[in-house]
């Protein structure tokens, strides 16, 4: 059992990983957060920055379509559910499969340039493809109105076994559809595996040649590696982490969107790998947590309860201060990331993961410089 | 041929909005080596600006007069723009002309902001690594996008092009086609032209004036020029802040063609730096060259004949010239050697 063979280092990092996870429900709760649709979310969106830190963490490409990945794998487990079976398992099987497949494609075209011409590559596939999905590929995508289940589904798998019901299905694993917290359980795990997957990259001899592309390509090409393989192996591999999170959105709710394809989409995805560490295995996580519950949270807030939020000071003070703070919570949201957003790149472009480093370092515990791995993000060039 | 004829007009407008955002990227890349996101929502402040200035001149005193009855039988309200109470018909003229007076608030408000941002946040940007740029300058996008927002909200505002160029420009008439054959918009006319004024301006500023001679000479080796004695940096600086003021002119009389709302920068930017790489990275002429040409491009792919052909090409096509120049020729159409290449 080669693969299950790591230090031990690593193994304590799993066993708290997985320990954090499936306890979410319970730490979560005086967070206010522990309900199913944001835990799902918030596992979603982990898979999802894992995947686009294994490319832009390791090798330094900044992918600015990323999205388009999420999008594809979304419409194909929307139409695994629709042509074969509710089941889970081909769903994620096609949907990473065909996201795969997209992104070899892409990967082998945009890997042939690098530094800013690789992101404006990449942020003009995924707009070309977000475009046709909005306009000329309507049939499979059902553009504005998002691909969902209709009664008149063939679902040839399902129906060879049992009776069409009278309502729309819901998604289920092994003929056992999922209730209550079985979805988010299922996530999890799916998670878990994929977390555990990125620790072995990040460990392997592979990931050591995509940290050497980050750090000087150059010089590897004239030690007589050819890089592009490599990268492109990256570009596959992360472009299916963001199809598993596609379908994995598609799972807890069986509504694809062209929404999810959008630039901005990509984008968020940068600023959760950014705002955790970049090229670290926690960071993305955390940074994905992080902005999805502020997100739930924030966006939920209103003048009122930030008024009361401020009730205990003098009305002269209360006024004027929460009618500031609430222009950054609820509709302002995203005027609050983007500052944060700034000042992470500003101050601390190694994001959370070197803030703790940092604070770490203050109380000087063990003067150990930082990792390999916390390298800052450079451009591959 | 009327209808080619009438798509190469139609891509000119729109070809002349690329161009000048281009051009101002380009400026912005050329001298201070940044690669600046935000540079769509300086467009989108400088329409802005517009509505602002709109929005001072129009604001209005209300009389009611009890005498006149509305035809609801309320009292008649009668609203009057504060400006043309002061200054009579001469006020309302000002309100009609509204948009292209706006420039006038629109130049220093830009300059001021351009400068603001590069001293504030970009200057501690140029030896950072690109990638750390694109997200600095991403997020300050966000940043600007969400202030304007706040303050003028979610939906668009239309701003009306003045009475006077209202109408439609006879082109047809004026290269011997029958009258009405192939018309204009006057207001398209008068962006194109005046995107090629703001062009050649540029231009003229850079080659012409000792100035502009500094910041080329900045551009091709700047630490020579530094070794001179001479502070470029303030030079950037300004730079910088003429670059934002090409984006907001572009942004200003762009506005009777398209309500502006708040995320319209981040439309436009995408696409002006596909312009610019197609372009070539750090080339002006190319900038320009390549504005036009997709400008143009695109309106023809938006015929009907064309997308019979090839269902949703016009959704696609700048960014499929974008793919094809990158891959096959990486420096663009003008660009120098080596810029960027990896």
């Amino acid at each position: 059992m080669d693969l299950l063979r790591m230090p031990r280092r690593d193994i304590i990092l799993f066993i708290a990983f997985s320990a954090v996870v499936l306890a979410m429900p319970i730490w979560l709760q005086p967070l206010g957060a522990a309900y199913p649709a944001l835990m799902q979310k918030l596992v979603i969106s982990a898979i999802f920055a894992i995947g686009f830190n294994i490319l832009f963490g390791l090798t330094g490409y900044l992918s600015f379509g990323h999205a388009a990945f999420l999008g594809v794998g979304s419409y194909t487990a929307v139409w695994s559910f629709k042509l074969l079976t509710m089941d889970a398992i081909p769903a994620i099987f096609f949907a990473v499969l065909v996201s795969g497949l997209f992104s070899l494609v892409i990967g082998y075209l945009s890997l042939r340039r690098s530094g800013i011409y690789f992101s404006i590559l990449t942020l003009a596939f995924a707009q070309m493809m977000y475009n046709l999905a909005y306009s000329v590929l309507t049939p499979i995508t059902n553009g504005e109105t998002s691909l969902q289940l209709t009664l008149q589904d063939p679902r040839i798998i399902d129906l060879a076994f049992a009776p069409r019901g009278a309502g729309l299905p819901t998604a289920s694993l092994f003929g056992t559809p999922f209730t209550g917290l079985g979805s988010f359980y299922f996530c999890a795990g799916v998670l878990l595996v994929v977390f555990f997957l990125a620790q072995k990259i990040f460990a392997s001899p592979f990931g050591m040649m995509l940290r050497a592309i980050k750090s000087n390509q150059t010089r590897m090409n004239y030690t007589g590696f050819n890089t592009r393989p490599y990268a492109l192996t990256a570009f596959v591999i992360s472009g299916m982490y963001a199809g598993l999170a596609g379908a994995l959105l598609a799972i807890t709710d069986p509504l694809a969107g062209t929404e999810r394809m959008q630039w901005t989409a990509s984008g968020e995805v940068v600023l959760m790998t950014i705002l955790g560490g970049v090229g670290t295995l926690l960071g993305p996580v955390l940074g994905a947590w992080l902005i999805e519950y502020f997100e739930n949270i924030f966006s939920a807030f209103n003048e009122n309860i930030v008024h009361r939020f401020f009730s205990f000071l003098p009305a002269e003070i209360a006024d004027p201060v929460s009618l500031i703070v609430s222009k950054f919570v609820g509709e302002g949201w995203h005027l609050t990331l983007g500052l944060i957003f700034v000042l992470v790149v500003v101050f601390l472009p190694g994001g959370i993961m070197e803030g703790v480093r940092r604070v770490a370092s203050l109380f000087g515990r063990r003067s150990t410089p930082a990792s390999p791995g916390a390298v800052r993000a450079q451009p591959a060039e | 041929m009327d209808a080619i004829l009438a798509q190469l007009l139609n891509g000119l407008d729109k070809g002349g909005a690329y161009a000048l955002i281009a051009l101002g990227l380009t400026l912005v890349f050329g001298t201070l080596g940044v690669v600046n996101f935000a540079h769509g929502a300086l467009f989108m402040l400088g329409a802005f600006c517009a509505v602002t200035f709109r929005q001072l001149i129009t604001l209005e005193t209300v009389v009611i007069d009890p005498e006149q009855l509305s035809p609801w039988g309320a009292p008649l309200e009668i609203k009057t723009p504060l400006a043309q109470t002061w200054f009579g018909d001469f006020g309302a003229v000002l309100v009609d002309y509204s948009v292209p007076l706006s420039i006038i608030l629109a130049v220093p408000v830009m300059l001021l902001i351009g400068i603001a941002m590069e001293r504030g946040l970009i200057k501690h940007f140029y030896k950072r690594p690109h990638a750390e740029q694109i997200l600095v300058t991403f997020g300050l996008a966000i940043v600007l996008q969400e202030i304007v927002k706040a303050v003028f909200g979610p939906n668009p505002w239309s701003q009306p092009i003045p009475s006077s160029v209202r109408g439609a420009f006879d082109v047809g008439a004026m290269i011997g086609l029958a009258p009405g054959a192939l018309t204009y918009p006057m207001w398209r006319l008068i962006y194109f032209l005046f995107s090629i004024g703001v062009i050649g301006a540029v231009f003229a500023f850079l080659r012409f004036t000792t100035f502009g001679m500094v910041v080329r000479a900045g551009m091709a080796d700047r630490e020579t020029v530094g070794l001179l004695g001479i502070n470029i940096d303030r030079r950037f600086t300004i730079m910088f802040g003429i670059a934002a003021v090409v984006a907001g002119l572009a942004g200003v009389m762009y506005t009777p063609l398209l309500p502006p709302n708040y995320h319209q920068g981040m439309d436009f930017l995408v696409l002006s730096f596909v312009v610019v790489v197609v372009g070539g990275m750090g080339s002006l002429p190319g900038a320009v060259l390549a504005g036009f040409l997709l400008g143009i491009v695109q309106s023809f792919a938006s015929m009907s004949e064309v997308k019979q052909i090839i269902p949703g090409i016009d959704q696609i096509i700048i960014y499929l010239i974008a793919v094809v120049i990158l891959l096959v020729r990486p420096r663009g159409l003008m660009g120098r050697r080596g810029m960027m290449e990896a």
